[in-house]
């Protein structure tokens, strides 16, 4: 038995480094114990490839909160993300819409495919604008509990409500179709050209298994926009060094305010007496104890793995295991010898610096689904991929690239058993690079080495439930006070003294920090440590 | 990037200063000369050379294009009588302002429309029932806008076509050394001034010929810093600086009537359905909130100010375009507006601006408060209120031809 802690995190994903810096920072005595080698959960970087760092996971960053870097120092900790200027689609006839920062351009771009849409195109970002404005207002506090008559939560709600109201009665409809509509009924209403359509689209289906024809996909679209309302001019943008990077500024800042970090630390089982958390025990059975546990492992593990069926009331238990996890992407890294020229616009310049989007129309991306919804692979997948080496000097050496690709649909549950992953693992990631290589002439003759991560491959190296990147599906059913379950939604879990604080918690996934945020802040305002 | 206007190849080799902005998606020479000041009087006397391409221009074509524009305009388009230009503005369905233009009247069923904003997709949606055709020509036809005294004779100089006839606001398809060209006496300087649309394929044939023709008359390349001084000695508002895009405008507060800038008088109410026109009605009876108008600051509180600080005073020779406060008083209490643009005057040597204020306090000849900051702290001076028309010189409209026939 060791160390007498205020607060022990399971989990050195960004979300857990960021709930013990501030934990520490408010004076706290925090431990963070970490399974891998490496930091970062899902927000990791790894040289796997000599001279080569790949973000393995994440790969790009939106919606980081601005105001945990600030409260954080992150930026004198090492926090740098670096905008992306472009989002490129190539299209199979060797054509391409390219959207750029300068709006002029962007609107030249799209009249080549749809003049009426590229002129609408400012209304509709217009729109999204305010609904991004709302969609702040949630993503910035606790869900609100829909239950209690409690003076604060009776706050919470008349505070969201009255930014519903705020809205007025147009966009409060427009709101309304937001969240219900799919992606693309949502689109059909401002734009009409399927080359536009489909990779403004896809952002609507990432991490979920859906398609852009699924009601409820609409809301996804969101992200785009709201980095902007956070000062950014541009949204998206690499973290330098990778996604692990960002990991490593919150590491640092921990450390800075005096959290203790152990790597190479797996955690078995949380301890609990008289049904109350009071510490861990590590799979070498050294035990670690503290006032509070927190949980930076998605739902499943956190409940069903740490906490165990046996310490839970069975109501839990189902809920638990109702969560929907069915990851639905993979992702397929790649090492290359030199930078890959799009066909459709040949040579090195500012469009491959950006997001990539293998989305040539509707149909492809429906396709894409049918498969996934039969429990195979897609055969040509929506790609998302980017070459951070062109803007990151860091990842790769001088002359090299690496090509990351997320692509989707790779169902957690293949037809054959999830357990058979790893026999099809090489054929997923032939079907990536045959996908791109239609797209960059020569592509095979370029890699220097691919890395192939199946769902599967994700749940086993990275412990999220099914290959889940969001660490359970970002639906409409389970969001705000029902993520992950009803009645624990405000980082509490049934168990007392154990919290959780990973992106399955409120407002859930991307690298945004929110949810380790205010898991602390929670924690610190019930003076519990 | 932006992109080049077909004058480029002749513009950057005149842009000594290396001043550029961008301007829808264009390059666009801010001045030629590191300053601008020679510019403005090249408007002013003799006649500057502008590069107009940027504007965006329709061709509206066809057997109902009138009453199609009719619906979409403020103004009965019906009305407009061929070789005739109108300026005035679009509304949405609430009467806020989209944009402002032109529509030029070519033909019985052929019109040309220029906009600040792509409207394109605006216009389309009102296309059905009508038979028109409407065809987005920006980037098949480049404009050069020649305006000052002498721009009537160097235009006579390059064409037959009947310049001493052509009234204010009138349009003519004109022959140029073997092409041909539409002038329209159109402008944004408020002064005598023509407006030529070329095709693209003759944009620098046109270009020589003007500058090769207009030496004589003093011609000069201008840019937008000299032309921003002189639109608003003539009271003429700017899209995104003294009013929003009512599409684009986040908020509602943002959105103004044509009545709220100074558009009012562009209206015409009483005729078939059109954009806006309810809630136009509404306004027009109602009252407007907002209106816009000319700001005429007192030079010589001006000057004392400067002076307690033991400073000349210090006006900047740039048109400005921030936001500054207009109190009713110079206890500061009440704020009754804000000025969106102004310039020193260097025809008039007076300090302007164009402001809007609540209607409530338009009292032309009332005296209001200007913030003006000396020296970083915050004063104010005193302003009268004006018609934004600040300078509207009598060639602006002058027609040689009628007026020797009256003598």
């Amino acid at each position: 038995m060791k160390g007498n802690y205020d607060a022990i995190v399971v989990g050195g994903g960004h979300n857990g480094l960021i709930c013990a810096a501030y934990l520490a920072k408010a004076g706290k005595k925090v431990l963070v114990l970490e399974k891998r080698y490496v930091l970062g959960g899902a927000a990791v970087s790894e040289e796997l490839y000599p001279g080569f760092t790949f973000s393995v996971a994440s790969y790009v960053v939106s919606l980081f909160r601005p105001h945990i870097i600030r409260e954080l120092e992150l930026a004198k900790h090492g926090y740098e993300v670096i905008p992306m200027d472009c989002s490129l689609s190539p299209l199979p006839n060797g054509d391409s819409l390219a959207r750029w920062g300068d709006a002029h351009k962007s609107r030249r771009e799209i009249s080549r495919f749809s003049q009426k849409d590229a002129e609408v195109y400012p209304e509709f970002s217009r729109i999204m604008t305010h609904m991004g404005k709302l969609a702040k207002e949630v993503i910035d506090h606790p869900a609100p509990d829909i239950n209690s008559l409690k003076i604060k939560e009776l706050a919470n709600l008349l505070r969201l409500g009255k930014a519903f109201k705020d809205l007025g009665p147009d966009l409060l409809h427009m709101n309304i179709k937001l969240v219900t509509m799919s992606a693309l009924d949502f689109l059909d209403q401002w734009f009409e050209s399927e080359v536009l359509k489909a990779p403004m689209s896809v952002s609507g289906i990432i991490g979920t298994f859906q398609g852009v024809r699924s009601p409820g996909t609409a809301y996804v679209l969101l992200h785009h926009y709201m980095g902007q309302l956070d000062g950014a001019f541009r949204s998206w943008g690499f973290s330098k060094g990778g996604t692990g990077g960002i990991s490593m500024a919150c590491a640092n800042a921990a450390r800075s305010y005096g959290a203790e970090i152990k790597t190479n630390a797996p955690v078995h089982k949380v301890l609990i007496k008289n049904g109350q958390a009071y510490g861990v025990v590590l799979e070498n059975g050294d035990e670690y104890t503290a006032k509070t546990i927190i949980s930076n492992l998605d739902p499943n593990q956190t409940y069903l793995n740490l906490v165990g069926e046996k310490n839970l009331d069975d109501e839990i238990v189902k809920q638990v295991k109702r969560f929907k996890f069915r990851g639905s992407s993979g992702k397929v890294n790649l090492a290359l010898d030199r930078v890959p020229e799009f066909s459709c616009r040949p040579g090195v310049g500012d469009h491959l610096r950006g997001d990539i989007a293998i989305a040539p129309s509707i149909d492809y991306l429906e396709k894409a689904f049918d498969e996934a919804k039969y429990g195979s692979f897609s055969k040509r997948p929506y790609i998302n991929a980017v070459i951070p080496s062109l803007t990151d000097p860091t990842v790769a050496p001088p002359g090299k690239h690496i090509l990351s690709c997320f692509v989707q649909y790779a169902p957690y549950n293949i037809k054959e058993g999830a357990e058979n992953w790893p026999k099809y693992r090489e054929a997923f990631g032939d079907a990536v690079v045959d996908t791109m290589a239609e797209y960059i002439p020569g592509l095979k003759d370029m890699i220097l080495y691919r890395q192939v991560l199946t769902p599967w491959d994700i749940e086993k190296q990275m412990g999220l439930t099914e290959g889940n990147i969001f660490q359970g599906e970002l639906s409409l059913e389970q969001l705000l006070f029902q993520r992950p379950i009803s009645g624990y939604a405000k980082y509490k879990t049934s168990v007392p003294s154990l919290y959780m604080c990973g992106s399955g918690t409120h407002p859930g996934g991307g690298i945004m920090g929110a949810s380790g945020e205010l898991c602390a802040k929670t924690i610190l305002q019930s003076r519990s440590i | 990037m932006p992109v080049k206007s077909p004058f480029h190849p002749r513009t950057s080799q005149l842009c000594e200063s290396m001043n550029y902005k961008e301007w829808a998606g264009y390059y666009a020479v801010s001045s030629y000369l590191v300053h601008h000041d020679m510019e403005y009087f090249a408007f002013r006397n003799s006649a500057g050379l502008l590069d107009i391409t940027p504007l965006y221009k329709y061709s509206v074509k066809g057997k109902d294009a009138a009453s199609f524009l009719s619906r979409i305009m403020v103004k009965n388009i019906n009305k407009l009588k061929v070789g005739r230009v109108t300026y005035c503005c679009w509304c949405t369905a609430d009467g806020k302002v989209v944009d402002d233009g032109t529509v030029m009247r070519r033909g019985d069923e052929e019109f040309f429309v220029t906009s600040a904003d792509p409207c394109f997709s605006w216009f389309s949606r009102f296309k059905r029932g009508y038979d028109v055709q409407l065809e987005d020509i920006s980037t098949q036809i480049a404009g050069l806008a020649l305006q000052g005294p002498t721009s009537r004779d160097i235009i006579k100089q390059i064409t037959s076509a009947d310049m001493d006839r052509l009234k204010f606001f009138g349009t003519t398809r004109a022959r140029v050394a073997g092409f041909e060209i539409n002038i329209s006496r159109t402008g944004y300087t408020g002064d005598l001034g023509y407006e030529l649309w070329v095709d693209n394929a003759n944009a620098i044939k046109l270009y020589d010929l003007l500058m090769a023709e207009g030496g004589r008359y003093n011609i000069r390349p201008a840019g937008l810093d000299a032309l921003d001084v002189t639109r608003v000695e003539a009271g003429l508002i700017l899209k995104d600086v003294d009013y929003y895009n009512a599409l684009h405008a986040l908020i509602d507060d943002r959105k103004s009537s044509p009545y709220e800038i100074s558009l009012g008088w562009t209206v015409n109410l009483e005729r078939a359905p059109f954009n806006g026109q309810k809630a136009l009605k509404k306004e027009k009876e109602s009252g407007s909130s907002w209106t816009i108008v000319g700001l005429d600051i007192d030079w010589t509180e001006i000057e004392k100010l400067y002076n307690s600080y033991g400073l000349p005073p210090e006006v900047g020779s740039m048109a400005w375009r921030d936001s500054i406060p207009i109190y009713k008083d110079k206890s500061k209490k009440t704020q009754i507006g804000y000025a969106t643009s102004g310039t020193w005057s260097p025809i008039l040597k007076k300090n302007i601006a164009l402001a809007t204020i609540e209607k409530k306090f338009d009292k032309p000849g009332a005296t209001v408060q200007i913030e003006c900051t000396v020296e970083h702290i915050r004063h104010t001076v005193s302003a009268r209120l004006t018609s934004p028309q600040f300078f509207n010189p009598e060639r602006k409209k002058s027609t040689p031809s009628v007026e020797n026939k009256k003598q």
